[in-house]
């Protein structure tokens, strides 16, 4: 049993059930199967996670999210001005103790490079109803290119613990048709 | 022969026991419990706060009592029981004496002092950083310090789990090669150490940090060398309650492997995959490459968790093999149906095997799959995935084999027996509920580590849907059955091991059953004749569930905004 030494001392020289054989063949087929889908999917799927990420102060990735809402705000809303930038343009968004700022207004099956970065803590972009999360660092920006096909109102929720405020850090992404 | 060590012998196996080596064992088996009663608690209340209707904590108590849910249970309940098994899979297993007892004493004692240690810090509430703590939020120093000494402490006891191999195959204890459950225990400790180093690489400049001493922490190295700890800690569990699954097996059924050679390469390919396996904590992040996120979150195409697939055979396997060489060989199930249903340590140890591939396996797998992680990640998918392996999967397996421990180590009659009889359903279907319902919730978005999912204070609204709200109940309500189960585990297992009747030294337990050396199961006739239809049949159907699960939420991922 597997509690004492094997039976028989040349153990691996015995050999294998044709069952167990089997099941090796196809759990390994099955894992080779899942390798290249990932790899199929950068190809013909849609969602894909971009690789562009830069090093980034958290000063400077302000500033640029500054001039942004600068030129492109529309109006305001409980405080946070709401920013509608050009299609196919960068676009901002800073995660910060406890708020996304501002308030992005898009619009519908146009691109945008969105640009991700944190000026204190970690923290979880989390796109909802459509429930797309990506991290969001201190130091780092991201940039997603991302086209929204429903119009609507989202939520943008912190799912990275980031202190007391945590569970308040929400914001707003609009698309408009 | 003289007696080189202070020894018992056991009187339902004919080996020795070290009894240094058994006080080792109880000593870590009761701070293990003790640690898990600690940590479900705040495990509890956790629960609670998220279920909607109760939400019983106040924010900060809720996050300081999730912090020290993780720690208490992830990491010490299940390392300190882990020594237990190390020291039991070394010196009882191999009829050896233990290497240096006063080294493990010291391990043991650094653990205890480094999980107080942290606990205090968490405790005292300017460390509420949770389990992971990322950088650049900080906790206290002595946060850092206790897992520090935990950390040491455990590599001692790994040391000594070495050092005793070293002396049985010296003092020729056993015959031939070490036995299959040892080979497991040996694996989940050369993964300790792996994990244990990186462990340190990250926390001791983290603790100088914390102080003061090094100024700057990128996060993103951090959390990268972090997750080499994080993760494969959760592989040591892995390797050590698969080897719990053998042991149970063997104790019960007298049941021997199906094939020496493919369950210890299944144990080997833990070992040689897994050390890349952090990169799907790591499939969110800025800066890392596709190329690179596909080949580690796949462990090398998924060569590790090929490893468990092997096992999620040869286990149930191996019981019906032994079940029909005695006779129960009617249809597909009989060995299934006419198994020892009624012994806690066989009913936790096959829902344990259940749960962890249905729950636990396919959910990690599909979750980490580089864009369909998009979906999930930091949702309470996370979560819920991991209490289906680590809660239900290793939890329960350790729970169950405590069962055989407290008569054969502790050498107490367990008490309660009809309470220990129904523990395992109780704790496994609290667990599967929480584990399931938790998935549901993060499938629909719910954050995890999130203290109120309805944003009453927040500037801005948001509404998660009402089955949210509904997913969050039913995970309150398992969540009591868990804790009910878990309450059950620790007054049984308390009350036999300090209350229950002494064994005398020369008598059998009559409570689980477990047969004479002599039922062991030898031979099950050659390779070629092997019938295990039953377990073809549910490995099958395990099959069909994963592919079928895998590629909905291809389906899933493919209705979300398009993102490149």
């Amino acid at each position: 049993m597997a509690l004492t030494p094997p039976s028989e001392r040349i153990w691996w020289r015995q050999p294998i059930a044709k069952i167990e054989l089997i099941w090796i063949i196809v759990a390994f087929s099955w894992g080779l199967v899942m390798f290249f889908m990932m790899i199929y999917w950068h190809g013909a799927g849609k969602q894909n996670l971009s690789n562009e990420a830069y090093q980034i102060k958290p000063q400077a990735f302000a500033r640029k999210a500054q001039a942004m809402i600068d030129e492109y705000q529309v109006r305001e809303e409980s405080g946070f001005p709401v920013v509608r930038p050009p299609p196919g343009s960068d676009v901002y968004l800073i995660a910060r103790l406890w708020q996304w700022w501002p308030i992005l207004e898009l619009e519908k099956d146009q691109s945008y490079r969105l640009h991700l970065s944190s000026m204190d803590w970690q923290h979880g972009f989390s796109l909802q109803p459509v429930n797309i999360n990506l991290s969001v660092q201190p130091g780092y920006d991201m940039v997603v290119t991302i086209k929204p096909d429903v119009a609507g109102e989202y939520g943008v929720l912190c799912n990275e613990f980031c202190g007391i405020g945590h569970h308040n850090m929400v914001g707003k992404i609009y698309v408009v048709e | 022969m003289g007696k080189l060590f202070d020894y018992r012998t056991c009187p339902t196996t004919g080996l020795r026991v070290d009894r240094a080596a058994e006080k080792l064992i109880k000593a870590n088996a009761v701070v293990a419990i003790v640690f898990l009663a600690i940590g479900g608690l705040f495990g509890l209340l956790v629960a609670l706060t998220r279920w909607p209707a109760v939400h019983f904590l106040p924010a900060d108590w809720f996050y300081l009592a999730l912090t020290a849910h993780g720690l208490d249970v992830l990491l010490v309940w299940i390392i300190f029981f882990e020594m237990a098994v190390l020291y039991f899979a070394s010196a009882v297993v191999l009829n050896s004496r233990l290497a240096g007892p006063k080294w493990a004493w010291t391990g043991f004692g650094l653990m205890l002092v480094g999980a107080l240690t942290t606990n205090v810090a968490v405790l005292q509430g300017g460390s509420s950083v949770m389990f992971t703590s990322y950088v650049p939020m900080m906790a206290e120093p002595h946060f850092y310090l206790g897992i520090i000494l935990f950390a040491v402490g455990a590599l001692f006891g790994c040391g000594v789990f070495f050092g005793t191999l070293v002396i049985a195959k010296r003092d020729k204890t056993y015959e031939g090669s070490i036995p299959l459950v040892t080979f497991g225990a040996l694996t989940a400790a050369i993964i300790a150490v792996f994990t244990i180093a990186s462990g340190a690489i990250i926390l001791i400049p983290t603790l100088l940090w914390s102080v003061g001493l090094v100024s700057h922490i990128d996060p993103l190295i951090y959390k990268t060398i972090w997750w080499a700890m994080g993760h494969s800690s959760q592989q040591i569990n892995v390797a050590a309650h698969v080897a719990v699954w053998y042991a149970i097996a063997a104790m019960v059924f007298g049941a021997k492997p199906l094939s020496e050679k493919i369950s210890r390469m299944a144990f080997l390919m833990y070992i040689l995959f897994l050390q890349l396996a952090s990169a799907h904590h790591l499939l969110a992040e800025p800066g890392l490459s596709s190329e690179w996120k596909i080949f580690n979150t796949s462990y090398a195409m998924y060569l590790a968790v090929l490893g468990s697939m092997i096992h999620g055979l040869s286990v149930p396997g191996a019981i019906e093999a032994a079940q029909r060489s005695r006779g129960l060989t009617k249809g597909m199930f009989e060995w299934l149906r006419k198994a020892p249903w009624d012994n806690p340590a066989f009913s936790g140890m096959f829902m344990s095997l259940v749960f962890f591939g249905f729950i636990g396996g396919i959910s990690g797998v599909v979750m980490g799959t580089e864009q369909i992680n998009l979906i999930m990640h930091n949702t309470l998918y996370v979560p819920g995935h991991f209490h289906g392996t680590v809660v239900a999967g290793t939890t329960l397996a350790f729970m169950a084999i405590t069962y055989l421990l407290v008569p054969l180590i502790f050498r107490r009659e367990l008490m309660m027996k009809k309470v220990a009889r129904w523990q395992p359903y109780v704790f496994g279907i609290g667990v599967a509920g929480i584990s399931i319902f938790m998935m549901g919730a993060g499938t629909l978005g719910v954050s995890r580590r999130h203290w109120d999912m309805t944003f009453a204070d927040a500037i801005l609204p948001f509404d998660y849907p009402a089955a949210a709200y509904m997913m969050m109940g039913l995970n309150g309500i398992f969540a009591i059955l868990a804790a009910l189960g878990g309450i059950m585990f620790v007054v049984v297992v308390v009350g036999s091991v300090f209350f229950g009747r002494k064994l005398a030294e020369d008598e059998k337990p009559s409570y689980p059953e477990v047969p004479p050396e002599s039922a062991a199961v030898s031979h099950y006739g050659s390779s070629e004749t092997l019938k295990i239809p039953g377990t073809v049949f549910l490995v099958g159907i395990f099959f069909v569930a994963f592919v079928l699960y895998y590629f909905v939420n291809w389906k899933y991922l493919s209705e979300v905004w398009p993102l490149s």
